[in-house]
């Protein structure tokens, strides 16, 4: 198992040995900076919201961290399945969950669950999204069990779901990836790991370099891949996905970033993590990153981009007044859907 | 109709079931060519094939995990505990994932969590426990537990086709010690409705499970000494018939819940507290609770026999209560 990140190029061709997909167009490299973007100014908004007290509990921020559920969103086929966990805002825009649905969401609001639950934690199954719950773990085996569907019926789709480092010490997580694994299922897992769980540093909770050598234990690929590259998480995730389609099985991916903020948004992680840390990853930030290959390829120029941000916000204006005209969820509705007949 | 167990009634109604709906499939430890540790699904693999019938690692986590998944992918699987004991191996899945899943987000969890329950085989701690209280506790799930081989089948049917998660308890006891005649028609038995063993006027015993026949022996002794006892099968824990416990409360005014769990935090402090709330003015005398002694559960015959209730002690207590 490598232990630095592999380059897109070296990672897609273990997967993807036989046919070459065609490359990344300049327009989709476009989309990729705008979900990055819109990613990061409805976190920035939510965050500022949360301030006001009008978002509350948690508020799991991804910022650097954006790439991950961008490029492995942007790379599923319209009818594959996938379920974010935390800092997975980014997957959930890129997969049709539109923005005025996460503010009503994190705003407690009527939509899409009327205040029942916070945070990531709704799905759309029309949309092919599972809910997380907080208790880690037990996302694996449950979108393994959709991959088994897939697989039961003989469809060619493909579930996909995350976890962080810290998800990776449960025995639900091992049980998950072992049973998707024994059955070869469709299934593609990401480790997002960014280095920290809520206060514990990955050295803290296991003594391996490279989290996708846990892989190796179930006897499927184990791919390393640069998370705050968007370009290189979507072809590895692109690579992954066909060869579940193909039949070919699960693939774990490990990609390596930075939480350049608390575990939740009460938390000031510079109180434990060491300020060089926050330094280095700043440089990498995997938006800065992105946009300048594109400017340097030419194919934004600065005042597209400074465009591209003015729309975002109007997008987001906009989303922000719709959410806040739903009513907020109904104490007298509690009793409604324990169960079907209610 | 046939005459045949609550093993093999309970064995037609899933055959049935996946006849008529390619939905639905089963998963669990052993399942398959072994035919599952008490031959419940032995012929199955023959008939559905591997895809139907899947044998999965030892990992009661994943087993429901999965059987979630699917389910929210529409499918209708069953997945076997191989001893009811090892369902708190899955409990985060079933009382975090599973059981609010619809209420949180509003999708249907069709999945059936069934298992060999209970005691009296001399299993010990770990292959004879009763675990409805764990999950009684919590919203969203279904739990039903038959006594008789015309339910076992007509629950799991019901069970299967219901858009709720249900745990079916079937007790191990009575797996080959009962049979009687079984349609060989399609039937359901309702999820929710208990069922009247046995008509009295003196006093009420609420149980459910291999209790009902502890209880229906235990009335026929009393007979001798002119106590009329009715006897009261639940079927289903949850949701509860709270009006067939109310209505027959009504009548006798005395009430004895009889569970095989252990008494403390058993099902039976609920069901005393909903008679004690709604049917207050009818008793003549305290509800009674007959259980299993707060401790795990004994292997040896002479423990195991000191443990459980049984026709005696259950006796004993209908004679203090119809004294009081």
């Amino acid at each position: 198992m490598p232990s630095t990140p592999r380059r897109r190029a070296e990672a897609a061709a273990t997967l993807e040995a036989s046919s070459p997909p065609p490359p990344i167009t300049t327009a989709q490299k476009k989309e990729l900076l705008y979900w990055l973007k819109l990613n990061r100014a409805l976190e920035t908004r939510l965050a500022n919201l949360f301030k006001q007290g009008r978002v509350l509990g948690g508020l799991y921020r991804s910022l650097g961290q954006e790439a991950i559920s961008v490029g492995s969103g942007y790379a599923l086929g319209p009818d594959d399945w996938y379920a974010p966990v935390i800092r997975n805002m980014g997957t959930c825009l890129v997969r049709g969950i539109p923005a005025r649905i996460l503010i009503s969401q994190y705003m407690a609001r009527s939509v899409p669950v009327g205040g029942r639950d916070n945070a990531l934690h709704f799905g759309f199954l029309d949309k092919g999204m599972v809910s997380t719950i907080s208790p880690l773990g037990g996302l694996v085996s449950v979108m393994a069990g959709v991959a088994l569907g897939f697989k039961l019926r003989g469809e060619r789709k493909v579930a996909m779901t995350y976890s962080g480092d810290g998800q990776t010490s449960t025995g639900a997580w091992h049980e998950g990836v072992n049973f998707a694994a024994a059955q070869k299922l469709p299934f593609v897992l990401f480790i997002e790991n960014n280095g920290w769980a809520y206060s514990t540093p990955v050295a803290k909770q296991c003594k391996l370099k490279d989290l996708a050598g846990r892989a190796k234990a179930y006897g499927i690929p184990g791919e390393v891949v640069d998370g705050n590259d968007v370009l290189a998480v979507y072809e590895v995730t692109r690579a992954a996905v066909e060869r579940a389609r193909r039949g070919g099985g699960p693939t774990l991916i490990e990609a390596k970033t930075f939480r350049r903020l608390g575990h939740s948004e009460h938390d000031d992680a510079r109180r434990y993590v060491p300020a060089s840390c926050f330094e280095e990853w700043e440089r990498k930030d995997p938006i800065d990153r992105h946009e300048k290959l594109l400017v340097g390829e030419g194919a934004v120029g600065r005042e597209e981009i400074s465009r591209l941000e003015k729309r975002i916000e109007a997008e987001l204006d906009e989303a922000q007044e719709w959410a806040e005209a739903c009513p907020p969820g109904d104490p007298a509705t509690l009793l409604q859907g324990v169960f079907a007949e209610e | 109709m046939a005459v045949m167990t609550y093993l093999e009634a309970l064995r037609q109604g899933m055959w049935e079931e996946m006849e008529k709906d390619d939905r639905v499939f089963l998963l669990g430890e052993d399942i398959g060519a072994y035919g599952g540790a008490f031959k419940v699904t032995a012929g199955f693999l023959e008939k559905f094939g591997e895809k139907r019938v899947i044998d999965t690692p030892i990992s009661e986590a994943a087993i429901v995990g999965a059987a979630m998944g699917a389910a929210l992918n529409g499918m209708r699987p069953v997945a076997e505990m191989q001893f009811i004991d090892f369902i708190a191996c899955a409990f985060d899945q079933l009382t975090n994932m599973v059981s609010s899943t619809r209420w949180r987000w509003g999708a249907s969890v069709p999945i059936v969590v069934r298992g060999p329950c209970g005691g009296g085989v001399h299993g010990g701690p770990f292959h004879s426990q009763n675990v409805e209280a764990y999950f009684f506790h919590t919203p969203g799930l279904k739990i039903v537990e038959p006594a008789t081989a015309y339910d076992a089948k007509g629950l799991i049917k019901a069970a299967i086709r219901d858009d709720d998660p249900v745990l079916y308890f079937e007790h191990k006891f009575l797996y080959r010690r009962i049979k009687e005649d079984v349609p060989e028609t399609d039937y359901v038995v309702p999820i929710g409705k208990a069922a009247m063993r046995r008509e009295g006027g003196d006093v009420s015993i609420i149980t459910y499970g291999a209790m009902v026949h502890t209880a229906l022996e235990a009335a026929s002794g009393l007979e001798a000494d002119g106590i009329q006892a009715e006897v009261i099968d639940l079927r289903s824990l949850a949701p509860l018939d709270e009006e067939a416990i109310l209505s027959s409360v009504a009548k006798t005014s005395r009430a004895i819940i009889l569970h095989e769990d252990q008494r403390r935090g058993g099902i039976g402090g609920e069901i005393a507290a909903i008679i004690a709330e709604k049917a207050f003015e009818h008793l003549d005398g305290p509800i009674v609770r007959v259980a299993s002694l707060d401790t795990p559960v004994p292997y040896s015959p002479a423990l195991e026999e000191a443990f459980r209730p049984n026709a005696e002690k259950l006796s004993k207590a209908v004679r203090d209560l119809v004294a009081y």
